[in-house]
C-alpha cells in the first residue's frame, strides 16, 4: 500500500526524521488556512499523487509542473489554483493522468547538496538494507547504471538493528562531517526504526538534504507498506486514499481476486499468479495483448468467476477473454458450470476461449459443449491463446 | 530415489483442525502420504478422522515429533501465527518444515530467517503449493504428498521440477506425464521475497541426486535468484536444463499476485534472466506450453534419457 509524500512527511516527524515545514490541503477553501500555517517567503505547491515524476509532468490543460517553487505564499495559492482538481501526467501515471486532490505547501529550503536515502529489503540476503548515494534528485536506477561507486549500501542484521559503528561507515560515504553528520546519523538510524516498526516495504528520501545551517531534511517522501502486514497497523490503513487505485482493483480485491489492468484487449482468468503472469506472456507471444493481470486464487467459486467477469467486462477495451484453468484439485466441472452461469448473468457478447485442465476435466468440457453458448475450447495453452488471438483479431 | 521426501516420510501438519489444513490432510493420506500426527494447540489428545484412519492431534510440534517420529511438518496456520510455526519446528528439530501459509508478514519471515540460518530444519515457502515424490499406485498414488498439490498429475520418474508458482508447476508435471515422462520430486519454492530455500538450494539437490536424470526450472520475475541458480548450473550441473521465466509482459513496479512477483530494475526482468538462461546452457521454454519439449530437446542434446 502506497501513501502520499505529505502522509509519509507527518509519519517521519513522529518518528524524529526532520522535514522542511508543511501543511496539506484538499480544497480552495483550505489554501489561505494551510498558507497561514507557514511564514513568509519561498513556498514550494507539491501535486500530491501516488506516482513518481511529478515536477517534470503536465497537466491535460497545458500547465507544466506538479512541483513548484514560489516566491511568495500569494503566489503559491495562485499556483495550487491551477494543480487542484487538475489531472497531472507524469512518466509514471500513463497518458490518463491523475486528478490532483490534495496540495501540499512546504517552505522552501535552501539546499546545500542533494542526497540519496532508502531502506528495503536486499533480497539476497533476505535482510533490510539501507542504500545511499551523494547523487541526490535523480534516478537512482540511472546511478547505480552509470556510476555504481557512487552508491553505498549497508545490510542490516534484522536482529540487532543499525549498528552505530555502519551508519559511521554511510555518513563517511556520503561525506558529510561536523553538524550535518551528526543531523545525518541521527536521521538514519530513525528512518530505519521507521521501516521497522511501521512494516514499510520501501522507504525512499530522494532527495535528501542538507542546508547552509547544518540541517538535513527529508525533501521528499515515498513509502509503501507490505500489505500482508497491514492488519497490524490500523493507523496505517486509515490513510489508504481510494482514489489513487483502480476502481476495478478495489472491486475485485472485494472478492479475493488479484487483477491489475493492463491496456491490451484479450482479457484473462486465470487461477495462480505465475499460471497468470504466463497467461499474458502466451497471449503476446502469438501477437496479442493481454487487457489484464487476473489471478482468481487457488479454489475459484462460482462467485468469483461471476465477479471476475463482470470485472474484465468493465474494460472498454476488452475484444475477448481467455480463461485458462489449471483444476488440480478443483473439480473443472464446478468450474465450468461457473462459467456458464456468470457468461448468462453477464449475457457476454465477446469471444470467449476456454481452457480447462485438471480434475474431471472431461465432465467440465462436457457442461461448456453442452451449454449452448459460443465457447471455444483450447486443449493447450498454446492453442487456446492461439484462438482467441486470432478471434479479437 | 527423490529429493528431500520419499513414500516413507511421516509428517504431521500444523493447523490440521482447520478447513484448508483439513481438507489438505485428507487428499494426502488418499494419496498415500504417512500423516502420523496432526499439530493444534489446545486440541491435543483429539483425534483427525479419516478414511479410516485416526490421526492423533497434539499441543507442540516436539510433542508431536517425539511420539511419532514425524519428520516433515506441513504448516497451514493463518499468516498471524505463520512465523511462530515455523520456528516451532525449528526448536524440535524436524528435517523440514513445509510452509503453505499465503500472506506473512515480509518482516516476520526476514526475522524467521535469521533465527533458522545454520539450524537443523530446512524451510520450503512460505506461500508455497509444496512438494511431491510420486509413488507407484494408480494417479501415482503411494507417494509422499505435502501441500496442496494435486498429486494424481504425477508418475514416478526422473525429472525434476522447481518452482515459485503452483499452478505453473502442475503444468510442467502435467506435460511430462501426459508424454509418458515421470518426475523425481516436484517442488514449489514459493512466491514470496523471503522464502527458505531457494531455486539453488533445490538444483543442487537434483544435481546430486542420482535418480534425477534432468530438471525443469521455473521462474518469475523479480529478484535475483533463478539468475543465481543459472550461473551455478553453468559451471556445476551436467544434467539437461529446461527453463522457463514467467511475467514478460509483466508491467514495472506492479506486483503481479505473488509478492515477490516485482520488477524493481533493469536485472529482474523476465528478458534479462531468459538472457542468463540462454547464456549458461538452459534450453528456454519460448511459451508455458513449452515447458516438457523444452526439456526433452535439452536431454536429446545430451544424449540422456528422461524416462
Amino acid at each position: 500500500m502506497n501513501i502520499h509524500e505529505y502522509q509519509a512527511k507527518a509519519l517521519f516527524e513522529k518518528f524524529g526524521i526532520a522535514v522542511p515545514k508543511g501543511v496539506p490541503a484538499k480544497s480552495a477553501a483550505e489554501f489561505d488556512s494551510a498558507l497561514a500555517q507557514l511564514p513568509e517567503g519561498p513556498t514550494m505547491v507539491k501535486s500530491q499523487i501516488h506516482a513518481g515524476g511529478r515536477g517534470k509532468g503536465t497537466f491535460t490543460d497545458g500547465f507544466k509542473g506538479g512541483v513548484k517553487f514560489c516566491k511568495t505564499k500569494a503566489e503559491a495559492k495562485e499556483i495550487a489554483g491551477k494543480m487542484l482538481n487538475n489531472t497531472l501526467v507524469t512518466l509514471q501515471t500513463g497518458p490518463a493522468g491523475r486528478k490532483v486532490q490534495t496540495v501540499y505547501f512546504t517552505v522552501a529550503s535552501d539546499i546545500k547538496k542533494e542526497y540519496y536515502l532508502a531502506v528495503l529489503l536486499d533480497r539476497a540476503t533476505s535482510r533490510p538494507v539501507i542504500v545511499a548515494s551523494t547523487e541526490g534528485g535523480v534516478e537512482i536506477e540511472k546511478v547505480a547504471h552509470e556510476t555504481p561507486e557512487k552508491i553505498t549500501k549497508i545490510i542490516i542484521d534484522p536482529g540487532y538493528g543499525v549498528a552505530d559503528f555502519q551508519v559511521r561507515q554511510l555518513i563517511s560515504a556520503l561525506g558529510l562531517t561536523g553538524a550535518e553528520a551528526k543531523n545525518a546519523a541521527k536521521l538514519v538510524q530513525n528512518l530505519y526504526r521507521f521501516f521497522w516498526e511501521t512494516d514499510a516495504s520501501m522507504v525512499e528520501i530522494n532527495p535528501l538534504i542538507t542546508t547552509p545551517a547544518g540541517e538535513v531534511l527529508a525533501l521528499d517522501a515515498k513509502v509503501s507498506f507490505d500489505s500482508n502486514a497491514l492488519y497490524r497497523h490500523p493507523e496505517i490503513v486509515a490513510l489508504r486514499d481510494l482514489n489513487e487505485e483502480d476502481p476495478k482493483e478495489i472491486e475485485a480485491s472485494k472478492y479475493n481476486l488479484s487483477y491489475i489492468a493492463l491496456d491490451g484487449s484479450i482479457a484473462c482468468l486465470v487461477n495462480g499468479a505465475g499460471l497468470a503472469m504466463s497467461t499474458m506472456d502466451i497471449i503476446k507471444h502469438f501477437g496479442g495483448n493481454p487487457a489484464n493481470f487476473l489471478d482468481v486464487g487457488g479454489g475459484a467459486s462460482k462467485d468469483q468467476v461471476v465477479a471476475a467477469f463482470k470485472i474484465i467486462l468493465g474494460d472498454p477495451n476488452v475484444k475477448g477473454i481467455f480463461v485458462n484453468i489449471f483444476g488440480g484439485i478443483m473439480d473443472c466441472n464446478v468450474i465450468a458450470q461457473g462459467i456458464v452461469e456468470a457468461v448468462k448473468e453477464v449475457g457476454l457478447k465477446l469471444p470467449l476461449v476456454v481452457r480447462l485442465e485438471g480434475n474431471n476435466v472431461a465432465a467440465g468440457k462436457k457442461t461448456l459443449a453442452d451449454s449452448g453458448l459460443t465457447i471455444v475450447s483450447g486443449d493447450t495453452m498454446a492453442d487456446a491463446a492461439q484462438k482467441i488471438v486470432k478471434l479479437v483479431a | 530415489m527423490s529429493i528431500l521426501i520419499t513414500p516413507e516420510t511421516k509428517i504431521l501438519i500444523q493447523g490440521i483442525t482447520g478447513d484448508f489444513g483439513g481438507r489438505h490432510a485428507k487428499l494426502s493420506i488418499d494419496y498415500g502420504t504417512q500423516v502420523v500426527a496432526g499439530v493444534t494447540p489446545g486440541k491435543g489428545g483429539q483425534f483427525f478422522e479419516h478414511a479410516g484412519k485416526k490421526v492423533p492431534i497434539f499441543n507442540s510440534v516436539k510433542e508431536a515429533a517425539v511420539a511419532t517420529g514425524a519428520t516433515v511438518s506441513a504448516i497451514f496456520v493463518p499468516p498471524p501465527f505463520a512465523a511462530d510455526a515455523i520456528l516451532e519446528c525449528v526448536e524440535a528439530e524436524l528435517d523440514l518444515a513445509v510452509a503453505i501459509t499465503e500472506g506473512i508478514p515480509i518482516k516476520d519471515m526476514v526475522r524467521v530467517k535469521r533465527v533458522i540460518t545454520g539450524k537443523k530444519t530446512r524451510l520450503i515457502g512460505p506461500n508455497c503449493p509444496g512438494l511431491v515424490t510420486p509413488g507407484t499406485g494408480e494417479g501415482s498414488s503411494g507417494g509422499c504428498r505435502i501441500g496442496i498439490a494435486p498429486g494424481y498429475i504425477h508418475k514416478k520418474g526422473h525429472v525434476g521440477v522447481v518452482s515459485r508458482s503452483g499452478t505453473l508447476t502442475y503444468e510442467a508435471v502435467y506435460q511430462l506425464t501426459t508424454k509418458g515422462i515421470g518426475q523425481s520430486t516436484s517442488v514449489g519454492i514459493g512466491g514470496d521475497p523471503v522464502n527458505g530455500t531457494s531455486h539453488l538450494d533445490v538444483i543442487k539437490l537434483f544435481n546430486e541426486d542420482p535418480d534425477t536424470h534432468g530438471i525443469i526450472l521455473i521462474g518469475e520475475i523479480g529478484g535475483n535468484a533463478e539468475v543465481e541458480a543459472a550461473r551455478w548450473i553453468k559451471d556445476n550441473c551436467k544434467k539437461p536444463v529446461a527453463g522457463f521465466i514467467a511475467g514478460a509482459t509483466a508491467p514495472a513496479g506492479r506486483r503481479m499476485g505473488h509478492a515477490g512477483a516485482i520488477v524493481g530494475g533493469a536485472e529482474d526482468t523476465a528478458a534479462a534472466k531468459i538472457a542468463v538462461f540462454k547464456e549458461c546452457g538452459i534450453e528456454v521454454a519460448a511459451t508455458p506450453s513449452d515447458m516438457a519439449d523444452a526439456l526433452i530437446r535439452a536431454a536429446k542434446a545430451k544424449g540422456v534419457t528422461l524416462s
